[in-house]
């Protein structure tokens, strides 16, 4: 499948709408929690047991989007879609199969294997060609597809919870919410198959995709990795991400905690409300913020997110039990601080590397968040119970865990300082000359 | 690389429709989904 040319008047706003229906429906991953209970009821699992599908999911999001990042380069947008959609619509079908024959491994299998590789394919599918086709406008792009997998959970939450209302808990019931959920994700995905088009080559591109006379750097995926600033970047989406499953892993729990020894307790009710507010911030941060990072810059963006997302931990810290609006916007700038991490680096990383392989080298990059969604949760879950062992209560259970973060935040200032423009030698040009340097003066030698 | 020149040549097919269309395909369910978030934000402050 040859990636598709668009025709001569072809819009690019027909693109976003594209990446959307992609993103909007792997983004159910993270309402996974719904089938949670009735799973746990209908096959006799274990709360451990029943978050393995979604656990091996995100593995394999990582997995697939770090090594098929190449392949999804080479092969086009339209060809990682049909990926995507073929691999999540089936991963439900397996499921389904599995619910209605209690075969709980068919479930982890579908879902976590197959669906998680839909995940990760379909996750960088559209990034590539977002960029191209906003060149003046990268983080605006990118902010709405990474947006989209913000929404697939809001979308995906609500619906699936009343489709196993309307079916039953059981394993029938399941079975059939699954069947409907491969169906339905399958045609809402493939207006993302048949809309995807890849820009017209310019005049002065090459036939390999690599421009004649680059707009900037280019740098190759693999060339990439050898260079400080895409480790750099890593720790950075890693830091900011690890801080911000910081306060979204104990949310609820948290902002009970810390105002009930006040006259204004936050009742389980309000505490859910509070929880939907972030999820809220998280996705205005990744359009909003993505999108100022085409005014003031990719550094001074993760600048603010960094510094005042320290800043922010910090107020949550020293006054956030007296003033719960307080601590509710604190929380809420650090959430859309961490959505807007996500959406922005793909803009980064085209600034420092060039288009020519950004999606993969965004794929390579998704490690990191893998990384932080271990850390981030161990951290402080960890934290929390060790200081309910130490007699702690109310908001001194958190006041470590705010420590760690805010110093995890400064690990990331700092990296995100640190990061310079990509030396030349990496430089496509650059490489291809050293690599044809020992062939020309064999050339010479032979020839003398 | 995009459209927004302002000089499409005259074969080309008007889009707007199809962005139209488009838009609203994935416009609705996300509009669903944040109609949601909403309503259950709004416990935070009655709850």
């Amino acid at each position: 499948m040859s990636p598709p040319i668009a025709p001569v008047g072809w819009s690019r706003w027909l693109v976003p709408p594209a990446a959307l229906s992609i993103h909007l429906s792997i983004g159910q991953a993270y309402a996974w929690s719904v089938f949670k209970p009735p799973l746990e009821e209908a096959l006799g699992l274990s709360g451990t047991q029943s978050a393995l599908p979604f656990q091996l999911g995100i593995v394999m999001l990582g997995l697939s989007a770090a090594f098929g990042g190449t392949l999804v380069e080479r092969r086009g947008p339209r060809w990682a879609m049909t990926v995507a959609l073929v691999c999540f619509s089936s991963g439900f079908l397996l499921s389904a199969l599995g619910a209605a024959t209690q075969q709980f491994w068919l479930i982890v299998l579908g879902y976590g294997f197959v669906g998680g590789i839909g995940l990760g394919i379909g996750y960088i599918s559209p990034v590539s060609t977002l960029i191209k086709w906003f060149p003046d406008r990268p983080g605006m792009a990118t902010g709405i597809a990474i947006m989209g997998f913000g929404g697939g959970a809001l979308i995906a939450s609500p619906w699936s919870a009343q489709m196993l209302e309307s079916f039953g808990g059981d394993n029938s019931g399941i079975a059939l919410a699954f069947l409907v959920h491969g169906l339905a994700y399958a045609v809402f995905m493939l207006l993302g198959v048949v809309l995807v088009r890849v820009p017209r080559p310019r005049a002065e591109e090459r036939s390999d995709g690599r421009p004649a006379t680059p707009d900037g750097p280019q740098v190759s995926a693999r060339r990439a990795l050898r260079t400080p600033q895409f480790w750099l970047l890593w720790v950075v989406l890693c830091m900011n991400v690890t801080a911000g499953i910081g306060i979204l892993e104990k949310a609820a729990p948290m902002i009970t905690d810390f105002f009930a020894d006040t006259s204004t307790p936050v009742s389980v009710t309000a505490s859910a409300g509070f929880v939907a507010l972030l999820s809220a911030a998280n996705m205005a941060g990744r359009i909003g913020w993505s999108s100022a990072s085409d005014l003031i810059g990719r550094k001074n963006i993760y600048r603010v997110y960094l510094g005042a997302g320290t800043l922010m931990y910090a107020l949550i810290a020293l006054v956030g039990s007296s003033s719960k609006p307080l601590f509710v916007l604190c929380a809420l700038v650090i959430l859309s601080f961490y959505g807007g991490g996500f959406a922005t680096i793909p803009a980064y990383l085209k600034d420092l590397f060039g288009t020519y392989q950004v999606g993969a080298i965004h794929g390579r990059l998704l490690t990191a968040w893998s990384t932080a969604g271990v850390l981030g949760p161990l951290i402080v879950n960890w934290i929390a119970d060790r200081q309910e062992e130490a007699g702690k209560h109310g908001a001194d259970l958190y006041g470590t865990s705010l420590l760690i973060m805010m110093a995890l935040l400064a690990v990331g200032f700092a990296a995100n300082e640190l990061v310079r423009p990509v030396h030349p030698s990496h430089h496509l040009d650059a490489v291809t000359a050293e690599k044809g340097a020992p062939r020309a003066r064999r050339q010479r030698a032979e020839s003398a | 690389m995009h459209d927004d020149s302002g000089q499409s040549p005259p074969e080309t097919r008007d889009r707007r429709p199809l962005i139209v269309v488009t838009w609203l395909w994935v416009g609705a369910p996300l509009a669903y989904g944040l109609y949601e978030l909403v309503r259950k934000a709004t416990q935070l402050f009655t709850g």
